[in-house]
């Protein structure tokens, strides 16, 4: 098999009745690499993962994974890819061990193979201590690993990741992170859907915007950074009458006009993608002019950023107003 | 593994990963197969200690104790209600995502329902087991030979693993743990009343008669006590094959239909 492409689609189109959950959606994703697909609930990336791992059928359009049409040969695809949902898709009352171990046997492993591979996942994913618990006393972290272990038992090629940090406290993502990054270092190619910016940021190698059904940008996040002006330095001045000097001073810092809020005394700088040197030279610039600044911040672009931008609506609403696709995905 | 042989194999594995994950499940939540025996000890301890005394005396029909009419006709029911926990797991494993797994890896497209229907009927087993033991104490007695008394457990297993496919259908088609429960609910209680399987249909409203008369569970019930006790029953044995044949064919593609197309 010759295919350039881990995973790729073109015009992918489903709807629930009236409402489109995707609408056109042409992708292509390297191999051996995270391709992030970014956007609120509702944009349609479970649905854009449902099509690709075999699950749903689409209405109009074509998805392949490794070059082989998910619709002509849902068996092959199958043998190439593991899932993790947005749930933990893990039985409950099977310990961790009996999960992976169940798992493996439904990948066709041998008895043998499969008993050393659960043993090699429990590792990998630092659950070897948990092996024998049922998994209702797991915590949510634990599940969500396991959850990712056990569609990792096949050694598929290409893995899809919906939402997989989505409710996870900030430390057991971090891990989860890390093990996204060593399983890409295995050669595995990763499709993660996710809501945070941060995420993509952290992960993706190329990031794709999805909203209500379309993809409306798409690079690297370097790239989308700079479509939105990168980052932003707020800062906060005691008095008016240093409104001037403070101005004067970081205008040649700034990338774009900066704009000053006379209620709250609060200036936004815009300074592109490098927000750390810049906030060391705002500091030193403002220090030069003898104004001595309170609050001082620096922001990257967040998913609303992005979609203030993109769109001209915010990320939330465009959660609101899907809602109802959602409901249609049910169903 | 393209051969006929390998498929088989592979099949048969699958089957087997799945249903040895939803008798450990059983294992691990024992209270599940005590309270569904705990419905059929009362409904047997109410119906022979209150309608026995009525129809105690009815004849030839009851074969001198109404707790040998009972209990054959109670473990019907009992392998349905049995049947019912296959829609209602199935249920509950679409909304846990964990369908969505099974439906992802390279397994048999069936085999998810086969380890489930295949689970419940084993899980059936042990509440017959139960059911059995309790009947003796109530004074039930098998009188038509070891065989016969093996034969019946063995067509009402086949009868309530029939009907765990029918009940694959409705927990894959309503989705939902809850309606998946009351859906059976409903179905099991009039199919099992207006039947032959507490009473003779004899007594019965004439129309009701009719519909009672040529019903699945009447044919079970009336096989079981052909095989039990020896008592004539116009077919019944071929009535409950056919019917289990007839059930399986309908509901286990459409089940497996189901499940392929969107779980």
């Amino acid at each position: 098999m010759s295919a350039d492409f881990a995973f790729e689609t073109k015009g992918l189109t489903k709807h629930y009745g009236n409402i489109f959950a995707l609408n056109g959606v042409s992708i292509k994703a390297d191999r051996g690499k995270i391709f992030g697909l970014l956007g609120p609930n509702g944009a349609g990336k479970t649905t854009l993962i449902r099509i690709l791992a075999t699950l749903l059928e689409p209405d109009k359009g074509s998805a392949k994974v490794l070059g082989v049409n998910v619709v002509d040969l849902p068996g092959e695809v199958r043998n190439n890819i593991g899932l993790a949902g947005q749930f933990a898709a893990v039985d409950e009352y099977l310990t961790g061990e009996e999960n992976l171990y169940m798992t493996s046997r439904l990948y066709h492993l041998g008895a043998k193979e499969a008993k050393t591979r659960t043993k090699e996942i429990l590792e990998k994913l630092h659950l070897t201590d948990a092996a024998k618990r049922t998994v209702r006393t797991y915590s949510g972290g634990m599940r969500r690993r396991l959850d990712v272990g056990a569609c990792l038992v096949g050694r598929p090629k290409v893995l899809f990741l919906d939402e997989p940090t989505t409710g996870l406290d900030p430390r057991t993502r971090i891990d989860l992170w890390n093990i996204i990054r060593e399983l890409v270092q295995d050669g595995t190619s990763i499709l993660l859907t996710t809501q945070y910016l941060e995420e993509a940021d952290e992960l993706a190698d190329t990031i794709a915007v999805l909203d209500r059904g379309k993809i409306i940008a798409e690079g690297t996040s370097k790239q989308l950074k700079a479509r939105l002006g990168g980052d932003v330095i707020e800062f906060e001045i005691l008095k008016d009458s240093d409104q001037d000097r403070a101005q004067k001073a970081i205008a040649t810092i700034a990338k774009k006009p900066p704009s000053y809020d006379e209620a709250s005394k609060i200036f936004t700088v815009p300074v592109g993608g490098e927000g750390s040197k810049s906030l060391v030279e705002i500091v030193r610039a403002l220090d030069k002019a003898g104004v001595a600044p309170h609050a001082l911040s620096l922001h990257q672009p967040s998913l609303d950023d992005v979609f203030l931008s993109l769109t001209g609506s915010k990320a939330s609403d465009v959660a609101e107003a899907s809602k109802a696709t959602r409901r249609g995905d049910k169903s | 593994m393209n051969t006929l042989t390998g498929r088989i194999y592979l099949q048969l594995a699958d089957t087997w990963a799945i249903t040895r994950r939803n008798l450990l499940r059983y294992i691990r939540l024992p209270q599940l197969v005590f309270f569904s025996s705990i419905q059929p000890i009362i409904f047997l301890t109410l119906f022979n200690f209150v309608f026995g005394g009525a129809l105690g005396n009815a004849g030839a029909a009851l074969h001198g104790k109404y707790i040998n009419y009972l209990l054959p006709g109670i473990i019907v029911q009992v392998t349905l209600f049995g049947g019912l926990q296959t829609g209602i797991g199935l249920a509950r494993d679409i909304n846990s995502g964990i369908l969505d797994r099974f439906r992802s890896l390279p397994m048999s497209r069936s085999a998810v329902l086969a380890g489930r229907t295949v689970a419940d009927t084993l899980r059936n087993v042990v509440v017959i087991a139960i059911m059995l033991g309790y009947g003796y104490l109530l004074g039930f007695r098998f009188s038509n030979g070891i065989g016969n008394a093996v034969g019946m457990i063995a067509i009402l297993l086949l009868f309530g693993f029939a009907f765990s496919w029918f009940s694959a259908f409705i927990g894959l088609s309503v989705k939902d743990e809850e309606t998946a429960q009351l859906a059976g609910f409903v179905m099991v209680f009039p199919l099992t009343f207006a039947s032959a399987a507490f009473v003779p249909p004899a007594s019965m409203a004439r129309w009701l008669q009719h519909f009672a008369n040529n019903q699945p569970v009447t044919f079970a019930a009336n096989a079981a006590r052909d095989l039990a006790l020896g008592l004539p029953s116009n077919g019944a044995i071929w009535k409950t094959l056919l019917s289990t044949i007839i059930i399986l064919v309908i509901f286990v593609p459409l089940s497996v239909y189901y499940y392929r197309r969107r779980a």
